[in-house]
């Protein structure tokens, strides 16, 4: 008798320490792919290292679960009339995970260290929006003349050099986030060493090992720490998606921020594919003989069926873009720019552009010829390959040259790429200007070196324009006419790609592909 | 011999000297540079990156440079890592590497010696037949293909084993990596043991051994194992290195923390320090490698050593 009871009390125990277990692992098992370069927000440039950096520090705006700007560090904010001047209040309750306060002194210093040449900071200029910003980046101005001061410790105010409706959204970035200018004067570089690291966000790095994971767990000093339900998070370091998604489905991974599209189907239910701000297009060099015409320019562009595009080539349904402008960006018009042609049927379509290039003077036997250039990259690949047969009904002849990654983009940042280029680009800030600025003149992204001084213009009256209905107005008109021109030749909306375990709750599929570990949970 | 080891040690260094000289030219000989992405930097970043790094000095200032930094022991640091230098990246890696190639080593080797002298023994029956097919298997099949079909039986379907990563210390995550790696390695020994006991088994003199009326076991044991063992000892060496520098598409697909990654990411990312300090380890060690080998063969074959 008392034998079974005795056994009952470690069965009962066991099956206790079991679900009690199961309560306390609130680990958060997440495969991040590349490896961090940096855990420092001023050195970072990727969405992997965002994931880790973002948890752990914290900007005036962070995101909600649907990747929207919100209150973060701040707890109120105001904004002149004339939209230069923002005031910001830092939160009482704001502080570092060693417990000393973030001041506004925080913040200062941070932007005056991304702004320092010797920083180097590669991606500073998102906050050129800031005043003196590129000035100072460029090493022409005093570091104190940036527009970033403390009026007191918990009051920070911002000057722009231009009003920017988006520049709330761009102080989500991690370029934006405090350093506890403390521990980075003590320690230097090193501050970032998992012994000195310190943050104000809802987790903290406490160990990193190159190749394999990076482990944060939950800081009990963050201001909404008895809302965060994850206690620790593992960011797994993986570049083999096939890889990944075998551990994925072994159970030892609860979200895969990316997986090979052919896998989708095997995914079910898991696979949280969602629009995603950014664009694929092919880069047309306006330099070369051959696309002078801009009649050639647009039967190439006219003759792609982009329909087959997201579904049917690479299978994960990214949408068919006939504008350059994602659809769905902020402050921008409503039925922005698409082309005239995006609802013939393609069949007419082709009819129509091969009419163009015969006007254009080529024919079967004078076929044009064009080479596209792309990064090394099955789905590059494909998407090559059907497009250079969609191209042969219309008097052109392809030929394709792969490289890798570095090699492809230092060509097409040198314009020195026969005609076309494959390249992409995701929206750094939910704006219209952060696309279009990719075909000002004088930017280094403008790699078919399209030059209209018309566009250019209405870009640089967008930014002194108030009124922020006149500006998207402004803003659509040079999308017109950079279409128009078929300055480039936009392809298909990007998608992010997540996998989520059912144990997971509160991963909301965004367009921003952000998604902060405070605001999720697990069951077992 | 301890003449024969410092003569040999000592012409390695120039060996060695020359392996970096002609790595950094043709690494920067290469297109793309370490800082082209799909996102530029300003120009003025850019300046300032490179100033950082010496690259803005002239080639030979910077090849001089580097050769200085690593006769002081410094590799310099990594250029798609800010947080860590390359030597630091390499003190976290290399144990990692040796113990998962080791390991592979040690149990490739006794299973490669042990199935090449069954499969010699039982010449043309059915052992020899399993043995020649599972051997070929692991010849053949590409170690990438290997590891995710293991990953999959083992990892997702069976789920009696880790698919991946590394826990310090569990021997669990490292069976299939393991077994992935050595598969290949234990069937390049096997091959060569079997061929090369057949061999030893045709010698005047072990049909001398067994005409004097000794087992068969006694026959293997005394003379045929360590004459039959010559040709496989001389593959150990670069078979390890092999071992050493084949792991990182295994450290790849089982996303352990070697350095054989560095090595492929820091190639892609035209990070030169990082290329140049693996290199220079993965030479060293094949230098190291052939070394010992030398010695050994010396020790197994009198011929050899009297020579």
């Amino acid at each position: 008798m008392k034998f079974t009871t005795a056994l009952k009390a470690v069965a009962l125990a066991s099956v206790f320490s079991l679900s009690f277990g199961a309560v306390q692992a609130q680990t958060l098992h997440m495969m991040n792919g590349g490896e961090p370069a940096s855990l420092d927000p001023h050195r970072v440039s990727g969405d992997w290292e965002n994931r880790i950096v973002g948890d752990y520090i914290e900007g005036l705006m962070t995101e909600d679960a649907e990747g929207a700007p919100i209150l973060g560090a701040a707890e109120s904010y105001e904004v002149s009339e004339d939209g230069l001047v923002y005031t910001f209040k830092i939160r009482e309750d704001s502080v570092w995970s060693d417990g000393e306060p973030v001041t506004a002194g925080d913040f200062v210093f941070a932007f005056q260290r991304l702004m320092n040449p010797e920083t180097a900071a590669g991606y500073a200029y998102l906050q050129y929006p800031i005043k003196n910003a590129e000035a100072v980046n460029a090493g022409e101005m005093e570091l104190s003349e940036l527009g970033v001061t403390a009026i007191d410790d918990k009051t920070l105010e911002i000057t722009l050099e231009n009003p920017a409706p988006f520049f709330l959204g761009a102080l989500t970035h991690y370029t934006a986030y405090p350093v506890p200018q403390h521990v980075v004067e003590e320690f230097g570089d090193d501050w970032i060493q998992p012994e000195n690291i310190v943050g104000n966000g809802p987790y903290t790095p406490v160990e990193w090992v190159p190749g394999s994971h990076i482990k944060s767990v939950k800081s009990e000093s963050y201001h909404d720490a008895e809302n965060v339900q994850i206690e620790e998070v593992m960011y797994y370091a993986l570049d083999d998606l096939t890889a990944a998604v075998n551990r994925y489905r072994a159970g030892e991974f609860d979200i895969l921020t990316d997986f090979p599209a052919d896998q989708v189907t095997a995914l079910g239910e898991d696979a949280a594919v969602a629009a995603f701000q950014g664009v694929h297009y092919y880069v047309m060099n306006q330099n070369a003989e051959k696309l002078q015409d801009v009649n050639v320019r647009k039967a190439i562009s006219m003759a792609i069926n982009r329909e087959v595009i997201g579904p049917d080539l690479w299978g994960t349904g990214e949408v068919a873009a006939y504008s350059w402008v994602p659809p769905g960006t902020a402050n921008y018009v409503e039925d922005a720019f698409e082309y005239e042609w995006a609802d013939t049927p393609y069949g007419e379509r082709v009819e129509e552009a091969r009419a163009l290039m015969e006007a254009a003077g080529y024919s079967a036997d004078n076929p044009l010829q064009l080479t596209i250039n792309y990064n090394t990259n099955d789905n590059h690949q494909r998407l090559a390959v059907a497009i250079s047969s969609m191209w042969e009904q219309i008097h052109v002849t392809t030929e394709l040259s792969n490289a890798e990654v570095a090699v492809h983009y230092d060509a097409l940042q040198n314009n020195d790429f026969d005609s076309i280029g494959r390249a992409g680009w995701l929206m750094d800030y939910n704006d219209p200007i952060n696309m279009l600025e990719l075909l000002r003149s004088d930017i280094q992204y403008n790699y078919g070196r399209y030059n209209n001084p018309e566009f250019d213009q209405l870009l640089r009256d967008s930014a002194t324009e108030l009124d922020l209905e006149a500006r998207a107005e402004i803003l659509a008109q040079a999308e017109t006419i950079a279409m128009e021109d078929y300055a480039a030749l936009p392809l298909a909306f990007y998608v992010s790609r997540n996998a989520v375990s059912p144990r997971i709750e509160g991963f909301v599929p965004n367009a921003r592909d952000v998604h902060r570990t405070r605001w999720m949970s697990k069951s077992e | 011999m301890l003449r024969y080891a410092t003569r040999r040690v000592l012409s390695a260094l120039p060996i060695a000297f020359i392996a970096v000289t002609v790595c950094f030219f043709i690494l920067r000989a290469a297109p793309g540079g370490p800082f082209d992405s799909d996102r530029p930097l300003p120009p003025e970043v850019l300046a300032n990156v490179r100033a950082y790094y010496n690259l803005d000095q002239p080639l030979f200032m910077q090849y001089l440079l580097y050769i200085g930094g690593v006769l002081r022991g410094d590799l310099g640091p990594s250029m798609s890592s800010y947080d860590f230098s390359v030597s630091e990246l390499m003190a976290i890696g290399m144990p990692f590497s040796l113990q998962l190639g080791l390991t592979a080593f040690v149990i490739a080797t006794a299973i490669g010696v042990i199935t090449g002298m069954i499969a010699a023994v039982y010449k043309n029956k059915w052992p020899d037949y399993m043995l020649v097919l599972v051997v070929m298997i692991g010849v053949i099949v590409p170690n990438f293909l290997i590891g995710a079909l293991l990953q999959l039986w083992f990892g997702v379907y069976l789920r009696w084993l880790p698919a991946g990563g590394w826990v310090p210390g569990s021997w669990a995550h490292l069976v299939l990596p393991v077994a992935v790696l050595s598969w290949a390695h234990a069937a390049r020994i096997s091959r060569l043991m079997r061929g090369s006991m057949i061999e030893t088994l045709g010698t005047n003199y072990v049909r001398t051994a067994r005409s004097k009326g000794l087992g068969e076991r006694l026959v293997l044991a005394r003379h045929a194992i360590k004459p039959a063992l010559i040709p496989v000892v001389s593959y150990l060496g670069p078979g390890l290195s092999y071992l050493l520098t084949g792991s990182l598409v295994v450290e790849q697909i089982f996303g352990l923390p070697g350095i054989g990654r560095y090595f492929i990411q820091a190639a892609l990312n035209r990070d030169y320090g990082m290329v140049l300090g693996t290199t220079l380890f993965y030479m060293l060690l094949i230098i190291a490698l052939n070394l010992i080998v030398d010695l050994v063969y010396a020790w197994l074959d009198p011929k050899v050593r009297y020579r």
